[in-house]
C-alpha cells in the first residue's frame, strides 16, 4: 500500500474547472505520488467520451471572468485594436451580456484559443497525460447512474465506477492521506 | 554557459504548467543513472517547479542557467 495517497474529487463540468484536478492530477504523480481523480456530478462530463472535447466556459454568474482575448489576437493589426478597445470600455464583461446567445460558445472560444497560445494543454490532452502518469481516473457510479451515463459513454483506461464510501477508504487508508475537492 | 555536459536535451519552449515537469519526468526514464538531462523552458513558473520535481523524486538538480527569458536545468538521473 502507498505510504503517500493524494485523491482529487473533480465535481464541475465547465472547461475551467476540469483543468485544476487534472493538472494537480497528473503533476503529482509524475513526482511519484499515487494519485486518484474521482469524477462526480458534472466532472463526470471530463470523462465523457464526447462531452469532454466540448467543454464550456461560463459567463454568466461568472465576474471573476475578464474579456479576456488571446495574445494572437491581440496581435492581429485590426482586430487587435477593437479588441483592446473593448477591454478598455469593457475591463470585464457586464454579467447581464451572458444571457446573449451565443456569449458562452464565444468565451469558450477565446478561452481555447488563449490556451493554445500559452501553450497549456487541453482536456483530452491533460486526461492523456493522467492515464500516461498512471493516475487512477474513478468515476462516481452513484452520479453516473444519475446522468443514464454508461460505461462505454466514458474513456477507456478508467477504474471502475466507485462509491463514496469506496473512495474514502482507499485514500484514508494510506499513511499520509490528501484529499483535494474542485 | 553551463559548466557540465548533458546526454539529453529536452526543449519544452512554449509549454506551459504542468508540461514541463511531465515531460522531464518522461524523459529521464529514457536516461541511465548518473546521466545527464538538459531541460529548455521559457515557463517561468518552471524555475520553481523543476527544483521541487527534482527535490520530490531524488535527481539531482546540478545547475540553473536563466538567460534572456530562457531557464536551462541540467538535471542528473538518480542512481
Amino acid at each position: 500500500m502507498a505510504s503517500e495517497r493524494l485523491a482529487i474529487i473533480a465535481s464541475k463540468g465547465t472547461l475551467d474547472m476540469a483543468l485544476p484536478p487534472l493538472i494537480l492530477a497528473s503533476t503529482a504523480a509524475s513526482l511519484g505520488i499515487e494519485t486518484a481523480v474521482f469524477f462526480t456530478f458534472y466532472g463526470l462530463n471530463i470523462i465523457h467520451k464526447e462531452k469532454m472535447k466540448k467543454l464550456k466556459l461560463a459567463p454568466l454568474g461568472n465576474p471573476a471572468m475578464p474579456m479576456a482575448f488571446p495574445p494572437s489576437v491581440k496581435k492581429t493589426p485590426v482586430l487587435g485594436q477593437m479588441a483592446g478597445l473593448m477591454e478598455a470600455v469593457f475591463p470585464g464583461p457586464p454579467q447581464i451580456m451572458g444571457v446573449i446567445p451565443g456569449m458562452t460558445d464565444f468565451m469558450t472560444a477565446m478561452m481555447n484559443k488563449t490556451m493554445k497560445d500559452h501553450g497549456i494543454a487541453n482536456v483530452p490532452e491533460l486526461v492523456d497525460l493522467c492515464k500516461e502518469a498512471e493516475v487512477k481516473l474513478i468515476p462516481c457510479q452513484m452520479t453516473m447512474e444519475f446522468f443514464g451515463y454508461k460505461l462505454e459513454d466514458l474513456i477507456d483506461g478508467l477504474e471502475p465506477p466507485a462509491g463514496a464510501a469506496t473512495f474514502i477508504q482507499y485514500v484514508l487508508e494510506a499513511d499520509k492521506p490528501m484529499i483535494i475537492f474542485v | 554557459m553551463a559548466s557540465v555536459t548533458a546526454d539529453k536535451t529536452l526543449d519544452t519552449s512554449g509549454l506551459n504548467c504542468p508540461l514541463p515537469v511531465l515531460k522531464t519526468k518522461k524523459a529521464l526514464e529514457d536516461l541511465q543513472p548518473g546521466q545527464v538531462l538538459e531541460v529548455i523552458s521559457t515557463d517561468p513558473g518552471s524555475k520553481a517547479d523543476i527544483p521541487a520535481f527534482c527535490q520530490r523524486t531524488g535527481h539531482e538538480l546540478l545547475e540553473t542557467v536563466e538567460e534572456g527569458g530562457k531557464y536551462v536545468f541540467y538535471i542528473k538521473k538518480k542512481g
